[in-house]
């Protein structure tokens, strides 16, 4: 038994990645279906049965922008570069804002305990928990009346808040993580409370910065129930336009919705990609480490 | 030694004394206003004091914090946000559903007590809803830990090409409810959708998912499952690496067979993750919205109308707000609930791990 050789416990080969590349592909297949369909023309979207193999266009992409609505008539702007424009410009800003005020807050939570402290961490968790319906009724009362439904400010305002749970509780799981002795050391040379933030924390946690930044940039960047009720025809965002387009009455124009789908899934897959080491305290907004 | 530097050595203020820095007063008096002026001021002015009443309870905790230990100070921007945008408009809400109030009506709200409450729950549509809540969530919950755990035990191990795989497998999980919802509406169209015609090859009829509510429920939880089984195979994946590699080499030696390996060494490593896993997409299922909302929209019929879309509904299209509220509260309840027993299991794993 001992001499002959074994295959180390947890470790495979090559075999075991076609089979896993088989089950992966079907997994993506949905994803990688409305990328192919993007590709296609109007014709080919609609065939039966379906095409795998035709002239790939890129007539959708253009028509994100441009696209005349009665055949023959000139190209009309759709709005979609605002859209774009709206969806990055929103989700940045708070994204940026909840992190500086987050990272603030979850560096005090983590090095200065408050009396209670866990009972704050758990009301901000539960903020991020509870439906975003039922927040919806009364913020979009509450901006009524402060004038702020339809406007940037608004909009961003909400979202730095929607951040902000997400971003302390990510934040202070990567600074529990990190050892006291070097804060300390800093400490007895004399540097001041603020030094040993900027100086010996913050570089510590960079890799965890930019994780958290990525991660609410999505979760900002998909979101729905908000951008749907408190943005106007200026501020509306891509996931508002996207639906919108499906509850068109003329019939839904797939080839272009899939184009536009494509466009918005991009910057994911490449996320998705670079953060893998990171995925699991991202998706459960950094309650589960490892 | 620095640690103990910074901690407060002042003694705190008892409640009645009269300072600027005394937050606990300054709440209680915080709240009394605010209850106060919703009951008797126009919703419009109750509105203001109240924001000013917030403002004045956050002044005081960071006048409290002056000269003290750096940690309030550092989280009251965070709070002061969240307390504006979120703890606020819930308050507000909270108040709100013990008045008969429409939003498109210019009538003042009227105080009606407990009323709002009474009618919800004792309005079968509710309760219709939240069995069909209760449906979606034991289903899609049900498949994505089995399909999660099976593609978990796919991942376990290394391979060349791993992380190009995960990639793949993982990308549902990142991608907006919007994306998903349009992608499986593309899907189950009649005419060229891809399942129905997958299911016209076999049965040669025109094959309508949504026509039936089992079918329409069916899609649903499919296009949920699929989105969030990754998730699920994380954690597993999580916990299975966790596994000390002696524990299966001493089973090996002891020719264990693969259900006693999995019971006495894999299981125990898992366990707790998976009930994380389960507690946290069981939350995240009881709110589902977008999904259903692009899908089906509720139908046929309301047959799968989630509680969510049902709040939605009653807030904003049969503008019954303030029972929308009460309602809202109701749900609230819950997600704390579950929130309370997700924590505290993650909080048991932390301690352990």
């Amino acid at each position: 038994m001992a001499w002959r050789k074994r295959r180390e416990i947890g470790k495979a080969g090559w075999g075991w990645t076609g089979f896993a590349g088989i089950i992966s592909f079907i997994y993506f297949f949905p994803v990688l279906w409305i990328i192919l369909t993007a590709f296609k023309s109007n014709a080919d979207v609609l065939s039966v049965p379906p095409k795998f193999l035709f002239t790939p266009t890129l007539e959708n992409f253009v028509s994100v922008f441009r696209r005349s609505y009665i055949p023959g008539q000139a190209a009309v702007d759709t709005g979609f570069d605002l859209f774009f424009f709206n969806s990055i410009y929103i989700a940045g800003t708070s994204v940026a804002l909840a992190l500086v005020i987050g990272t603030l807050a979850a560096y005090g939570f983590s090095r200065y305990p408050l009396r209670g402290n866990d009972t704050y961490m758990f009301i901000i968790l539960t903020t991020r928990m509870l439906p975003p319906i039922i927040v919806i009724i009364p913020i979009f009362l509450m901006f009524r009346l402060a004038g702020l439904s339809g406007t940037y400010t608004g909009i961003i305002a909400l979202y730095t808040a929607f951040n902000l749970p997400f971003t302390i509780w990510m934040m202070k799981s990567f600074f529990d993580e990190l050892a006291p002795d070097i804060e300390d050391a800093g400490r007895l040379d004399g540097s001041s409370e603020r030094r040993v933030f900027f100086k010996i924390c913050l570089p510590q946690v960079r890799a965890g910065l930019a994780a958290t930044a990525v991660f609410g940039l999505i979760l900002t960047w998909n979101e729905f129930l908000f951008a749907l009720l408190l943005t106007g025809i200026d501020t509306r965002t891509i996931p508002v336009a996207m639906a919108q387009t499906i509850g068109g009455d003329i019939g839904v124009r797939w080839g272009l919705l899939a184009a536009i789908e494509t466009l918005f899934l991009i910057p994911v897959i490449v996320v998705v990609f670079a953060l893998q080491k990171h995925l699991l305290r991202g998706v459960t907004f950094g309650t589960i480490k490892r | 030694m620095a640690e103990t530097a910074l901690n407060d050595t002042r003694a705190p203020l008892g409640i009645t004394e009269l300072r600027a820095g005394n937050w606990r007063l300054a709440l209680l008096v915080a709240v009394i206003v605010m209850t106060v002026s919703i009951i008797a001021l126009p919703g419009e002015i109750s509105f203001w004091v109240s924001l000013a009443a917030v403002l004045f309870v956050g002044l005081s905790i960071v006048i409290n914090a002056w000269g003290n230990s750096p940690g309030p100070l550092l989280v009251a921007p965070a709070l002061a946000l969240l307390v504006v945008m979120n703890i606020f408009p819930l308050m507000w809400s909270f108040g709100l559903s013990f008045f008969k109030f429409r939003v498109n009506r210019l009538a003042p709200p009227k105080f009606t007590g407990l009323s709002n409450y009474e009618k919800i729950l004792t309005d079968p549509t509710v309760w219709d809803r939240l069995q069909t809540t209760a449906i979606v969530v034991v289903l899609t919950v049900t498949t994505q830990m089995v399909v999660g755990f099976l593609l978990a035990l796919l991942f376990e191990r290394e391979f060349p090409l791993r992380r190009v795989l995960l990639m793949l497998v993982l990308t549902p999980m990142m991608l907006s409810f919007v994306a998903v919802g349009a992608f499986f509406r593309f899907y189950y169209e009649p005419t060229f959708g891809l399942l129905s015609q997958a299911v016209r090859v076999f049965t040669g009829e025109v094959f309508i998912l949504q026509a039936t509510p089992a079918g329409a429920m069916a899609g649903i939880v499919i296009a949920d499952a699929w989105m969030w089984s990754p998730f699920v195979m994380l954690l597993v994946v999580a916990g299975l690496v966790s596994v000390p590699k002696y524990l299966y080499e001493a089973a090996e030696i002891d020719r264990a067979s693969w259900w006693r390996k999995f019971r006495t060494i894999t299981f125990p490593y898992i366990r707790s993750l998976l009930l994380l896993a389960l507690l946290f997409r069981t939350i995240e299922a009881f709110k589902l919205f977008d999904i259903v909302f692009l899908i089906t929209d509720g139908g046929p019929g309301t047959s799968t109308e989630t509680i969510a879309v049902y709040v939605y509904r009653l807030g904003f299209q049969a503008f019954r707000t303030s029972q929308a509220s009460a309602l809202s509260y109701i749900l609230l309840f819950v997600v704390i609930v579950l929130t309370n027993l997700y924590l505290y299991f993650a909080r048991q794993r932390d301690a352990q791990v």
